[in-house]
């Protein structure tokens, strides 16, 4: 039943391999935009505030599928920017990568907020008295606090990226859920098997991340 | 959360990943009764020239002729059946689950599949062939291929014969749908969409699409399309492929072959025979 796993047209460690960075690099990109943005809707500048707020409830609300889509339609194929690839695998990447970014960055800095707001005002009134800006305030006081608390809530969210990544196999990265369409259309006769095969796969990649980070989650978390 | 917990929430998750994924059965078997009034018939919805919902809801393309035909032949009438999606990663099970009585969706005749359904005819011979810019002289063989970029949906028979045999050094691009490459196509970023000429015939037919894009005519491939049906249902096949013969003979094949295919100069190959 599991005999195609054999068959070496198929790198399914490969393809995994391909998901694991998409998910670091997207990662990585959403942790930064989404901090930025969460910074910018607390901020006292209004046009900062009201960027930040109209970006998150904009592309938040627009499916995934379109975001990546119009990366690679629109930024790629109509407008001709390539972010520096050569072939259409790593234009594709990195394309995927900016549209991940883009979309996970939003679901970041609505988590972060919601830390923000964890943080007693009293931390940030008697920074101000001691006469720190709001950067120094921000970056000093309250992020570290905010972090703290919403490990767990960054962890759903990492977990929903490494899932959402299979998107990307709509702009030709050879992911594994490109490799799974591949499967499906050669191997009809075996389609629950390789259902199953990458069911299981995506479990081993977020399982140890939600176990890890819930441990992690607890262990900082500041208590008050 | 303890480590053992840790344990047996792993073994949990991997027999529930295996149940997901099994648990697609069950659902309507209506049709699947002889002499039921309706009769479920799977197409696709999205291959213009082939099988298209159309906005108003109504159905074109060659598949759905050759299905109405067919289902003429059965003693059903165009009113009486009841067209279905099937995509392709769900068409054997749902002719095993009895969702359809048969499919016609440019479903190519291959020895995995035939593990699974049966299959009548074949209806229409294909090719795996490229779609140029009309203007574009530059491929005319195979071999040309390598330094060019292409255009294909991901996990397609066609996608995987250029990586693999045709043109392993092509740049090839992978999308999720075929209307997604003809931007590509129209701009320049792809110099060709390689796919069966029945599915590219139907694209470049489409009237946004007419003059602008032509097939070349390699025939890189050859794609059996047929009926799939149940498995062992020996009495529905014989009927069906009299139905076939029957179409080809009175000349509603080569009929709906013109209109749908036509307008893009598309040579087709005269109907295949008819295996028993």
């Amino acid at each position: 039943m599991f005999d195609f796993l054999g068959n070496p047209d198929y790198d399914v460690l490969g393809a995994f391999w391909v998901t694991v960075q998409l998910t670091l690099y997207s990662a990585a990109g959403s942790l930064v935009w989404g901090t930025l943005l969460a910074g910018m809707r607390v901020s006292p500048v209004p046009l900062m505030r009201g960027f930040a707020t109209g970006y998150v409830n904009v592309v938040r609300n627009i499916p995934l599928t379109v975001v990546i889509v119009a990366c690679s339609l629109g930024l790629n194929q109509t407008l001709q920017i390539t972010l520096g690839g050569q072939t259409f695998k790593e234009i594709g990447f990195r394309l995927a990568v900016l549209g991940l970014v883009a979309y996970t960055g939003t679901f970041v800095c609505e988590a972060l907020r919601s830390g923000i707001n964890t943080v007693p005002v009293g931390q940030a009134e008697a920074a101000r008295a001691l006469g720190l800006g709001f950067f120094q305030v921000l970056t000093l006081v309250v992020l570290p606090q905010a972090f703290r608390s919403v490990v767990a809530p960054l962890a759903n969210i990492l977990i929903a990226l490494t899932k959402n990544t299979t998107v990307a196999a709509a702009i030709s990265v050879a992911e594994a859920a490109a490799l799974m369409k591949d499967m499906t259309e050669n191997e009809s006769d075996a389609l629950f098997a390789v259902f199953a095969v990458f069911a299981f796969g995506f479990v081993v990649l977020t399982l140890p991340v939600g176990l890890l980070l819930g441990w992690v989650g607890r262990r900082v978390a500041v208590k008050r | 959360m303890k480590l053992r917990t840790a344990g047996t929430a792993t073994a949990a998750a991997l027999v529930l990943s295996l149940a997901v994924t099994a648990c697609g059965k069950g659902g309507g078997d209506e049709g699947s009764a002889d002499g039921a009034k309706k009769i479920a018939i799977g197409i696709k919805y999205d291959q213009p020239g082939l099988g298209l919902k159309e906005p108003d809801g109504s159905f074109s393309g060659f598949d759905v002729d050759v299905a109405t035909y067919v289902a003429k032949e059965l003693g059903y009438k165009a009113g009486d059946i009841e067209w279905k999606q099937t995509p392709s990663a769900e068409r054997e099970n749902m002719i095993a689950n009895g969702d359809v009585r048969f499919i016609v969706a440019s479903y190519s005749i291959t020895d995995e599949r035939k593990q699974k359904v049966d299959f009548a005819g074949p209806y229409l011979l294909a090719h795996q062939d490229l779609l140029v810019r009309a203007d574009d002289r530059s491929i005319t063989k195979a071999a040309d291929l390598n330094s060019k970029k292409l255009c294909s949906v991901t996990g397609s028979t066609s996608a995987q014969n250029i990586r693999r045999d045709l043109a392993p050094k092509a740049d090839l691009q992978q999308n999720g749908g075929y209307s997604e490459c003809l931007t590509g196509l129209e701009n320049k970023a792809v110099d060709a969409l390689t796919t069966d000429d029945s599915i590219l015939a139907g694209y470049a037919a489409q009237k946004e699409h007419r003059g602008k894009f032509r097939l070349v005519g390699l025939k890189l491939s050859d794609e059996n399309y047929g009926i799939g049906l149940k498995k062992g249902d020996t009495e529905l096949k014989g009927k069906i492929n009299t139905a076939l013969k029957k179409m080809v003979s009175d000349g509603s094949w080569q009929k709906a072959v013109t209109a749908n295919f036509g307008p893009a100069h598309y040579k087709n190959e005269p109907a295949p025979a008819v295996a028993d």
